[in-house]
Order: C-alpha cells, then sequence, then structure tokens
C-alpha cells in the first residue's frame, strides 16, 4: 500500500474538457491495491471516460460490492455519489438507487467473486430488468483477498499460483449477460486502454443494462504461467473482433489502429458509435450469432473482446414499469397526494 | 528513437536541471536534502567544494540554477536555491576542521594574478596538492570584486574575511598591495605555472558632450563602488541619475540612497524587459524607491560653470527587424534633460590588458582579449592561464569559480607531465534508494508551498547605514519550508525493461504522466504520441525497449516530481529510485577519489 497522496501538480499542459476540468479532476484517492494490479488500470479507464464525456462527477452514482474490484470505486470520481453495498449486493442496491432516481448515472462495480458467486442471482435479474447502467466486472480469476483461491470464472485446466489445476467449469458472464437479455455487452482487458477507454464510454451513454466484463490479472496471484487471466496469457489470446470511437462533442476518442470499415451506430438517445471492424464476418447487432461466434472461439482457447453486441432500440426498466418521468426526490406534495378524487378512481378501478 | 544510454554521466546530470546550469556544477539537491535534515555543515562542505563561496554567492550569486529549476516549470516559482545555500553558511557550526590540511610543499611555484574568486579557487585547489601558490592583489585584502564592487549591505565584510581564510589558511603566500605590472618579469621570475585572473577592472566610459567639462559630477559606477568600500567616499547629491541597465547599476543607485540620495532614478537605453539586471535585483532597487525608466539615449551632459546640471535623453523605441533583431530607433518624440546633482555610469565594463606584453607569448584576437581555450583555460603560452572575467570579459562569480577549477586542473595536469587537453570524466555513483516496501531514503512526499520570502530588514533602518545587511536570511523554520520544495531531481527513475511486465501501474499512477508505453518512432514522432504534450525539446525523452510487446517506454524528463511513486507501483521493480551524484573532477581528483557523499 502507497502511504503518500499523489501530488496535486499536474502536467501544465493538460487538456481540459467542456466543464473545464481536467482528466485529474475525475481521481480519487490513491489505490490501496497492490501494485501493479489490473483494477488500477480499469480505474485509469473509467476516468478518462469520464473525462472524456465531460461528465459532471455529481452526476454519477457509483455502487459496488465486496472485493477488490469493489475497493476501487474509491479511487476514481471523487466528488461523485458512492456506495460500497454489501457481498453480491451492488445489482439490488443500484436497482433500488436508479428506481429513485433515475437522472445520475449509474456504474456498478463489481468482481467475479462478487458477480459469478454470491451475487450470481443478483447479476442475473439486474440485467433481466434492463436497468440503465453500466455494469463493470472487474474479472481476474481468483480470490485475491483470500490470498488466491479459483474464482468462478477460472478456466477450467487453468493452474494456481501454486501449481494445482482448476477442475472446475468457468462461468462466462459475457455469454450470461447476452442470454440473460443484456443490450450492451462488451468485454475488454485492463492492459488495453485504448480499447477499454471507448467501450467504459460508450457504455456510459447507452440506455439499458450495459455489461463490460474486464479481464485484469491479479498480479500476486494470477500472473503465472498456467494462468489464462495473466498479462501474457491474455496478450498472446485476444481476438478483439472490433474497435470502437465515440463520438462525442469533445474531439472523438481516437484509436490508433489501422482503418478498417467503419460502422457508424447511432443509439437511442443520439449518441453515435464508430465501429470499426476487425473480424470482417462479426455482427454486433445479432444476439444469437454473437453467443455462438463466442463459444466457438472460447472452445480454442481464444478470449474474445470489443463491443459483442449492442441494441441501438434498447429500453431500460423505467420504460418497461412506466414509471414517473421526474426522480422521486423532485416529487412536490401535489403529485404525490393527488387527492381523494384520484384515491376514489383507483379504488373504483379495483372493485 | 535509440535507447537512452543512461550509463552516460551526462544523461542523468542533464536531468538535475539546476546542477546542470550551475558552472561549477554544485549538487543542488544533495546540499538541500542536507539543509532539510539540518546539517548544515554538511551542505556547506558540499558547497565549498563544489563553489568555493558558499556564503558569497548565497548572497550574491546570479542563479543560473533557479531559471533551470524544474519546480519552475511545475508552478509558477523556482526553489530558492541561492538563499538556501546562504543557509547552510549562516546556520552551520564551525568548519575549520574540515578544511584541507596545508601539505607539505611539492616545490612547484605558481604565480596568481589578482586575488579574486578565479584566483583564489585556483589556489585552493591547487595548495592542498602540495604547490606554492602566490597570489598578488593590488589591493590590502583578498576577494577582488567581491570585496569592492560589492556593496556591504548585500555582502558583509565578515562573510567574505570568513571565506577568503579559509582558502589563505591552506598555507598560501597573499602578497597585498603589489600590482603585478609586466607579465615578462613575472615569467622571468622562474614559477612553474601563472593564472591571470586580473578581472576586468575598467569601467566602461561614455564619451557624449559635456562628459569632461562635467566630470566632477560623474563617476564610474565600479571605480565608485570601489571608493566607497575603501571608505574614500562617503556621500553623494540629492538628485542621483544612474545611467546604464546591468546588477551593477543596481548596486549603484541603492548605495546612492544609503550616501544621501533622495532622488535616485535609473535611466536604460533599453526596455525594462531586456535589461541585464537580475529581476529579483531590479526588484529590490524599486523597492528602495528608486524608479527605472527605460527606452531613454543619454545624448549629452548639461552644465553650468563647470558644475553638472543634468542629462539629457533621446527617446527611442524597439523595433525589430526580419532577422528579429532588435534595433532602437528615435520614437520622434522631443529630447528630455532631467536635472540632477551627479551622474553614475554604469554601462559595462572592459577587459585591460596594459601590462601583458605582446610578446612574451600570450596571444591577444582582434578585440584586444587573450586567446583562451575555454576547455583548458590554457593561453598560448603554455606556462600561462587565465580565468573569471580576464579570460572572456565580464561574467560573474560562479563563472569564474567554474574556470579557476578548470584552470588549476590544467595546471595540475601539466606539472604532472600529463596532457592538459585530455579531461578526466566526472565521478559518478548511482545507487537505490530503496529502504524497504515502501520506504524511501529521501522526502518524496512532494510539498505544494509556494515560494518562501526572504526576510528583509525594514526599509528605513536598512536605508539609513550602508553596512547593514538589507537580506536577513531565511530563519530555520522557513529554510525547511523552502528545501521541501526541492524536486530531489537527483533521484532518478531508473527503468528496467526485462522486469516489466507492461501492466500500465506506473502510466496510470504518474501525477505528471511523464509515462507512455508506444510503438518506437523517431523524436519528433514520439513527442506527439506521448500522454501528455511535450513543448520543452530541451528535455529529453528517456526511451527504453526491451519490452515483451515490442514496445518502447518513453519518459519525458521534462516535468518529473521525482516523487517515486512509479518505483513504489511497480510490481516488480522494474522502476527504481536511483540516487545520482556527480563529482566534477577537480585537480588531483583525475582518479576516482576515496571521497564520500554525505549521504
Amino acid at each position: 500500500m502507497t502511504y503518500i497522496a499523489k501530488p496535486k501538480f499536474h502536467h501544465p499542459g493538460l487538456p481540459k474538457n467542456d466543464l473545464g476540468f481536467t482528466r485529474r479532476d475525475y481521481e480519487g484517492k490513491i489505490s490501496t491495491l497492490c501494485a501493479g494490479c489490473g483494477h488500477d488500470s480499469i480505474t485509469a479507464s473509467i476516468i478518462e471516460a469520464c473525462f472524456e464525456l465531460s461528465i459532471a462527477p455529481h452526476r454519477v452514482a457509483k455502487i459496488s460490492g465486496i472485493g477488490c474490484s469493489s475497493k476501487t470505486p474509491d479511487y476514481f470520481l471523487g466528488n461523485s455519489h458512492g456506495f460500497n453495498s454489501v457481498h453480491g449486493r451492488m445489482p439490488s442496491v443500484l436497482t433500488g438507487a436508479n428506481l429513485a432516481n433515475r437522472d445520475l448515472i449509474y456504474l456498478g462495480v463489481s468482481g467475479d467473486g462478487d458477480s459469478a458467486s454470491i451475487g450470481f442471482g443478483q447479476f442475473a435479474h439486474s440485467i433481466r430488468r434492463g436497468v440503465n447502467m453500466t455494469y463493470v466486472v472487474e474479472n481476474n480469476g481468483v480470490y485475491g483477498l483470500t490470498k488466491g483461491q479459483f474464482s468462478a470464472t477460472a478456466d477450467r485446466g487453468s493452474k494456481n499460483k501454486r501449481g494445482l489445476m482448476n477442475t472446475d467449469n468457468a462461468i462466462d458472464l459475457v455469454a450470461m449477460a447476452l442470454q440473460l437479455g443484456a443490450s450492451f455487452v462488451a468485454r475488454s482487458f485492463s492492459g488495453d486502454k485504448t480499447q477499454l477507454v471507448p467501450l467504459i464510454a460508450a457504455a456510459i451513454q447507452h440506455k439499458g443494462a450495459a455489461f463490460i466484463d474486464v479481464i485484469s490479472p491479479c498480479v500476486a496471484f494470477n500472473n503465472h504461467a498456467g494462468s489464462t487471466k495473466s498479462f501474457d496469457y491474455v496478450r498472446e489470446h485476444n481476438d478483439a473482433v472490433n474497435r470502437l470511437d465515440v463520438i462525442t462533442v469533445r474531439d472523438p476518442i481516437t484509436v490508433d489502429y489501422a482503418p478498417g470499415t467503419v460502422q457508424v451506430v447511432e443509439q437511442h438517445d443520439g449518441t453515435r458509435l464508430a465501429l470499426r471492424k476487425i473480424d470482417a464476418d462479426y455482427d454486433a447487432h445479432d444476439r444469437v450469432a454473437a453467443m455462438t461466434f463466442l463459444q466457438r472461439h472460447a472452445a480454442k482457447g481464444q478470449i474474445v473482446t470489443g463491443l459483442l453486441y449492442v441494441d441501438p432500440e434498447s429500453e431500460d426498466l423505467h420504460a418497461h414499469l412506466d414509471t414517473v418521468d421526474a426522480p422521486l426526490n423532485r416529487l412536490d406534495e401535489k403529485a404525490l397526494c393527488p387527492g381523494s378524487a384520484a384515491l376514489d378512481k383507483i379504488n373504483a378501478s379495483l372493485r | 528513437m535509440k535507447p537512452t544510454d543512461i550509463s552516460a554521466p551526462d544523461y542523468f546530470h542533464k536531468v538535475v536541471d539546476c546542477q546542470w546550469a550551475c558552472p561549477a556544477h554544485t549538487p543542488v539537491p544533495e546540499y538541500i536534502r542536507l539543509i532539510a535534515e539540518g546539517r548544515y555543515s554538511d551542505a556547506y562542505m558540499i558547497n565549498w567544494r563544489s563553489n568555493v563561496f558558499p556564503g558569497i554567492l548565497g548572497r550574491t550569486c546570479d542563479r543560473p540554477c533557479e531559471p533551470a529549476c524544474r519546480r519552475g516549470r511545475v508552478e509558477e516559482t523556482p526553489v530558492a536555491i541561492c538563499r538556501l545555500k546562504r543557509v547552510a553558511a549562516d546556520f552551520k557550526d564551525d568548519v575549520k576542521h574540515r578544511m584541507p590540511r596545508p601539505s607539505a610543499k611539492n616545490g612547484k611555484r605558481i604565480a596568481i594574478v589578482g586575488g579574486g574568486p578565479a584566483s583564489l579557487t585556483v589556489a585552493r585547489d591547487l595548495a592542498p596538492l602540495g604547490y606554492h601558490c602566490t597570489v598578488f592583489d593590488s589591493d590590502p585584502k583578498a576577494g577582488g570584486m567581491m570585496r569592492t564592487q560589492i556593496p556591504k549591505f548585500r555582502l558583509p565584510d565578515s562573510v567574505i574575511d570568513e571565506e577568503t581564510d579559509y582558502i589563505l589558511n591552506l598555507g598560501i603566500e597573499f602578497k597585498a598591495g603589489q600590482r603585478i605590472d609586466s607579465l615578462k618579469k613575472l615569467l622571468g621570475e622562474n614559477y612553474d605555472a601563472i593564472f591571470v585572473g586580473s578581472g576586468a577592472p575598467r569601467g566602461r566610459e561614455l564619451e557624449i558632450p559635456g562628459r569632461q567639462e562635467a566630470a566632477a559630477n560623474i563617476h564610474i559606477g565600479i571605480e565608485w563602488l570601489a571608493s566607497i568600500s575603501f571608505g574614500h567616499i562617503d556621500k553623494i547629491g540629492k538628485r542621483v541619475i544612474v545611467l546604464g541597465g546591468g546588477n551593477t547599476a543596481m548596486d549603484c543607485c541603492r548605495t546612492a540612497r544609503r550616501l544621501g540620495g533622495k532622488d535616485v532614478k535609473v535611466i536604460v537605453r533599453s526596455g525594462f524587459e531586456e535589461m541585464k539586471a537580475s529581476p529579483w535585483e531590479k526588484e529590490d532597487a524599486i523597492h528602495e524607491d528608486i524608479p527605472i525608466l527605460n527606452f531613454m539615449v543619454p545624448v549629452a551632459f548639461t552644465h553650468e560653470n563647470g558644475r553638472l546640471t543634468g542629462v539629457t535623453f533621446q527617446k527611442v523605441k524597439a523595433e525589430y527587424d526580419s532577422n528579429g533583431r532588435r534595433n532602437l530607433v528615435p520614437s520622434g518624440e522631443p529630447d528630455q534633460t532631467i536635472a540632477c546633482d551627479d551622474v553614475l555610469v554604469a554601462v559595462g565594463q572592459e577587459n585591460a590588458f596594459p601590462w601583458i606584453e605582446r610578446d612574451c607569448g600570450v596571444e591577444f584576437d582582434k578585440w584586444n582579449m587573450p586567446k583562451v581555450d575555454p576547455k583548458t583555460m590554457g593561453s598560448t603560452n603554455p606556462k600561462v592561464f587565465f580565468g573569471g572575467d580576464a579570460a572572456f570579459g565580464p561574467k560573474n562569480i560562479i563563472w569564474a569559480v567554474a574556470h579557476g577549477h578548470d584552470a588549476a586542473l590544467s595546471i595540475h595536469k601539466l606539472l604532472s607531465g600529463e596532457d592538459i587537453t585530455e579531461r578526466p570524466l566526472p565521478e559518478v555513483q548511482v545507487s537505490s534508494q530503496k529502504m524497504g516496501i515502501h520506504e524511501w531514503s529521501y522526502d518524496n512526499d512532494i510539498s505544494a508551498d509556494k515560494r518562501y520570502k526572504v526576510p528583509h530588514r525594514d526599509k528605513v533602518v536598512a536605508l539609513k547605514d550602508i553596512r547593514a545587511e538589507v537580506e536577513l536570511g531565511y530563519d530555520v523554520k522557513l529554510a525547511l519550508g523552502e528545501a521541501r520544495r526541492c524536486l530531489n531531481c537527483d533521484i532518478q527513475t531508473v527503468f528496467a525493461a526485462p522486469l516489466c511486465i507492461e501492466c500500465d501501474a506506473c502510466v496510470d499512477i504518474c501525477p505528471m504522466d511523464c509515462i507512455t508505453f508506444t510503438p518506437n518512432g523517431e523524436e519528433a514522432d514520439l513527442r506527439q504520441r506521448l500522454k501528455a504534450p511535450s513543448p520543452h525539446l530541451d528535455q529529453d525523452l528517456y526511451v527504453a525497449d526491451g519490452l515483451k510487446t515490442g514496445r518502447v517506454m518513453v519518459k519525458d524528463e521534462d516535468v518529473c516530481l521525482h516523487c517515486g511513486l512509479c518505483a513504489e507501483r511497480c510490481p516488480t521493480g522494474a522502476w527504481d529510485m536511483q540516487k545520482y551524484l556527480i563529482d566534477m573532477t577537480h585537480a588531483g581528483t583525475s582518479c576516482p577519489s576515496k571521497s564520500r557523499s554525505a549521504a
């Protein structure tokens, strides 16, 4: 753990966004995770995405459960709302908060233990309901806080630090999210910010349940030969299907990859995504094909990354439930107590 | 780009901007850390080794280090390096026992002409090696221009006495009141080598109408200052005009205020910004109610009955030609005459070598300056060396010291039968500062404090006494605060590519966005692809290859805080913070010395 505070000085040439903030203004406290943790890169990516989108920090609610990953909301967006909830219960707390105040941007941060084990059901239902959120799983395949046991996302046949083989089957959260109806599904790698930052930015802009599985090597317990979640293994087996640019009012996030076919996806709210195809056969609008593609490549030991599925016509839970447009805290007495005539009408409808 | 060769002594030396900018290459961060620890004597001795006159320079140095200081690029103001040097001198214990002992003589005799900073540096470097050094000076005491031209309210005699004594006590023969008026005669006295550090003793004249007629009230700045120093002059008229915009002009006007000048003005040809005087000296003058009028060229002294009545000025403006060269052209406004009782002319200094016969092997160039090799300080006569203002015209004390070191090394090599053009490389020590997990041997918690002001004596009191030092110096508390502003640029970030797993931890934590992992390219291209803009092309990029992904690590040294967070957050120890100490080669250290650093 680092004891000194990160100096407040920043590079004099650091750009500012539309709100006049630099990237540094989106930081939180200094990380207490192990040095080199992949999670810190995801933190940096969330900071970068929020900066690029010129998000007002006080319009964000970051909600997490328990685990190394769930500690990270302390390290970004120091001026946002935060709720560090019970183990595996992030999705329920987030759903409740979202129903109460639909105007905030909801950022759910969880890990493989938090979402694929104790909170597996919670994960499933929040996705199934289409809660408008960005659900990030910082997936390292290992229980770091308890010193390195296999987690539910560890691949069968992969080895732990002591050389023991995992004999259980792995849960693929991306496959689950696709099956459960998430309207934005992506996978990325903490060691590839050029891919990850635009994915987070697009997920934040997406209306509906946006799920991102980020493979995030655990330097302390899962970065050895035999691991399938190590820096080396992921770099060798990464099969990116596409690259994404989010087109914002500010300059679009530029990526330094060879130009391919660019497909512009207009989302419901008018935001646009520029999708550069890498795999010509891959169609990010076909849920069933995506599931097949994913499993076929998984069987070959490849890790498919990129924007795997997006539904431009997505809806969220509020639309399904036909809730009131205003956040609950802005409803005044008149709206909340419509009077006895309204009550009579309701009562009559129930007779 | 080619990977950076960090084993070349210059690479990390350049990162220590202050030390690189200092002509004598004083290890600034090293002594500032010692000040922060309260080890003032150790800090003093580090300075003494490099720059010989810490107490004097801590009050009067031109501070080339401060504009170079990295802190000035990170926030508004650099570390007050110069005034911290004074702190070491002010608070040290008795250091006499730490000075070199006069050693047994080796039988070689060196004549040193002039007793100023360059000469005394040569004597200090050579005497401990056994050379018999004889210093000739026309003044009664050693110090040269430090004693005669710098007013006592900036530099008290006690400080000069102390620091010149440290040198003279090394067994040096000081011939006071002996002006050398013939080099030929000196050469005839069979010295093994001669060093000329006679300064630039002549103040430049201003030959405009009225100069002769009003001569009684027109004084040449440096001569006037010297006369005050010797007590020959103790008053001046009420209305004084100082002509010239250098530091001597600033000393003249402030001295005039103390000798009875009520209405003292500095009038310069150029614009205020282009004046040669250091910004802080201009500030001090303005603080003492001395206006500085600019873009005014003196054209005549007015006089009545042989008495000066004023100075007439032509008004000019700056125009720039297509080459960007500035020309001062008449602005068309009418000339202005400003009444005054006395004028001090401080428009520059000149070298004068009437005492060097042109047929004794020392060749002169077309500007009547000796031909001197800037590396060895040797002249065309192999036995005669030059340094200080005598070598290349007026500079300043710290340059004189640097020349002295170089000349002493040459003399030592010459008299050891070695080739003086072969200059030994400096001695470099690099050592990791990691003490344990999250423990570093230096204070890496970066202070956000702004530059501390040096307390000044109350103006009313200061102006009454020409010997009352104006600057009071930092007290211990202020010194500690200022010392903590130093970014420890000598604690270098050292990268070992074979250990790196490219986890990005350093990239993410770096507060200044110095580090980028990217495909290699030419420097101009790489500078475009860094994580933060890279506007200072004189600041090096540290490039390392050998990474698994084939990318390179590029670190822009420009605004690195040397906080060590990259090393702190590196899981594999690929980054390390290593202290880089460079000891410039002085006479007698041509092979690695056994001298230990303080830390």
